[in-house]
């Protein structure tokens, strides 16, 4: 018996008139995974992540969460899932408590403190429970999102670009307690224009352009197919490492593409014997930056 | 995983009674400005009005003009804080941006309806019976029929509260809201036999005052207290139910189809 989706997105379309947001996007998110939904501003990606989460009604096409449909059956798929918004959104008239106790409340959960407490323990909120959010700096009211996406235990979590604006202290601490999450069996959605980081926890990717999906694999797959190693060299004799298909980096750097380490030797010896003069040298690991513009540039 | 810990149960009265208590609670944290304020105006009327007119004129035979204002006052200050209620919480919440809190969880469009509409009565009731107990000291002032002017109350707090809802939906600035605000709510409330009985307007503008609906709900509200309108309590009544039930479809619509709220 197959699983499942946590997620399905089947021929989902959005357009505003002539505009499509969104064109006939379908994909599964499978439960426990943690899945990376990449993309240039204005790919659609909040807009995916509107339509999952019945903020916008998709033109066409259906999204279920964790098999509940999120037009016919939206009671249910909003049970399933927990969205932390890509804006620094507060309400000004509640503290840190009293916010979590009413977003726990919207959820159906009349007494959930026990939870909250241990949500604000995780996220190093305890001293700051009873402060007004206008109080709070803006790295604590991103961890508010956070919680309050967390208050009804959703299988679920979106986090739309969750580290935006935010200092590297709090960034990793985030993402430990996100990884966490994810080990301890959520199924994770991120959206990030950091895509180291994307590359570091996202075990699949999704990327979009114009509204349409342009790659989707696992993140190993994608790099294997669209990125390459390089080795990077300054030399003494730029002119010949150029002639020798080197491409020309700032700060006087060439990069060479290789497959195999085993090209290594043979790219050196190459250049050794032309006499190029290797002062310095460094090698590049495949990363998703180089994905990204690889498959945004050809799609 | 977090969902193999003790999980209590969700309901889904839960999610109507916590928005109704939100909205509740966000008037009430800065109830200087949203009961206080508006009792302080009406006071102000009151002193104002009956100053220059008391000794002048009577209504309804032998009734002082102070007394017959107050419960127009009371039914003014109800209404327009019922409306400001539903109107300005919406706005705020979309213009920062913090709707999505209420958006994202299973909380039905009724129940988003009915929220927000029973806040804008309990607000609109705290603001009346405040204006009420601040004008006893200077009246004596009769409730022949207490039914009648709870209500009036109600149902005016709540053709306004839904008015408020449909505004706040439909403004995406504030500017819009204070046009709704400034020219439809307040001058159908001024116009509307508050400071007055329509009985002592020329006849052209008795009938004006006959398409107006919030003559009625002014004019059953008085009658909850002296026992005398200038038509029957039934026929406003009927008026402001009729009023309300399209009010309630309405704004129902507006947000079962997700009307500016969901894209």
């Amino acid at each position: 018996m197959s699983i499942p989706a946590a997620i399905r997105i089947q021929s989902v379309s959005k357009h505003y008139g002539a505009l499509k947001a969104l064109h006939e996007v379908s994909l599964d998110v499978m439960p426990g995974e943690f899945f990376g939904l990449l993309g240039p501003n204005g790919a659609g990606k909040t807009t995916l992540i509107s339509a999952m989460a019945g903020l916008v009604r998709p033109t066409s096409g259906s999204i279920a969460i964790m098999g509940h449909d999120v037009g016919s059956d939206y009671r249910n798929a909003r049970r399933q899932l927990g969205v932390v918004p890509q804006e620094l959104v507060f309400d000004p008239f509640f503290s840190v408590r009293e916010l979590l106790r009413i977003q726990s409340g919207y959820f159906g959960f009349a007494r959930n403190d026990d939870w909250i407490d241990e949500i604000l323990g995780h996220l190093d909120l305890l001293p700051k429970a009873d402060a007004n959010m206008r109080a709070l700096s803006g790295g604590m009211k991103r961890r508010v999102l956070v919680a309050q996406a967390l208050v009804h235990r959703p299988p679920v979590i979106v986090l739309d670009e969750p580290t935006a604006g935010v200092d590297v202290e709090l960034r990793h601490g985030l993402w430990q307690f996100i990884r966490k999450l994810n080990r301890d069996g959520h199924t994770i959605v991120l959206t990030t224009h950091y895509l180291e980081e994307a590359q570091a926890l996202c075990g699949r990717i999704a990327m979009l352009k114009n509204g349409q999906v342009v790659a989707l694999d696992s993140t190993e797959a994608l790099l294997r197919r669209f990125a390459t190693h390089s080795l990077r060299v300054r030399l003494g004799l730029p002119e010949v490492g150029l002639a020798l298909g080197g491409v020309a980096e700032e700060g006087g750097w060439l990069a060479f593409g290789f497959e195999t380490y085993a090209d290594v030797e043979v790219l050196l010896k190459r250049l050794r014997e032309a006499g190029a003069g290797i002062e310095e040298m460094t090698l590049g690991e495949p990363d998703l930056e180089q994905v990204f513009i690889e498959v945004m540039h050809h799609a | 995983m977090l969902e193999e810990r003790a999980t209590p149960r969700a309901s889904g009265w839960v999610g109507f009674r916590t928005l109704l208590y939100k909205e509740v609670l966000r008037f009430w944290k800065v109830s200087f400005q949203t009961v206080g304020a508006p009792v302080l105006n009406a006071l102000l009327f009151l002193l104002i009005f009956s100053h220059v007119l008391d000794r002048h004129v009577t209504v309804y035979g032998d009734i002082a003009y102070t007394t017959f204002l107050v419960p127009g006052l009371v039914m003014m200050s109800l209404l327009q804080n019922a409306f400001a209620n539903s109107s300005s919480s919406l706005i705020q919440s979309k213009i920062t941006g913090n709707i999505i809190f209420v958006l994202l969880p299973p909380i039905s469009y009724r129940e988003f309806y009915a929220a927000y509409v029973l806040a804008s009565v309990v607000r609109g009731l705290f603001v009346g019976l405040g204006v009420l107990l601040v004008s006893l000291p200077f009246i004596e002032l009769p409730m022949v029929y207490p039914w009648w002017v709870l209500a009036f109350a109600v149902l005016g707090g709540a053709i306004l509260g839904s008015m408020g809802v449909i505004a706040g939906i439909w403004a995406e600035k504030f500017d819009q809201l204070s046009a709704f605000q400034n020219f439809l709510i307040m001058p159908l409330t001024m116009l509307s036999g508050v400071f007055y009985s329509i009985h002592s307007l020329p006849p052209l503008w008795q009938d004006v005052s006959h398409v107006n609906p919030f003559f009625f709900m002014i004019d059953g509200f008085r009658y909850g207290f002296f026992g005398q309108s200038d038509v029957s309590p039934w026929l406003s009544l009927g008026v402001v139910s009729v009023c309300f039930v399209l009010l309630a479809v309405l704004t129902l619509a507006m947000l079962a189809r997700g009307y500016k709220l969901r894209g």
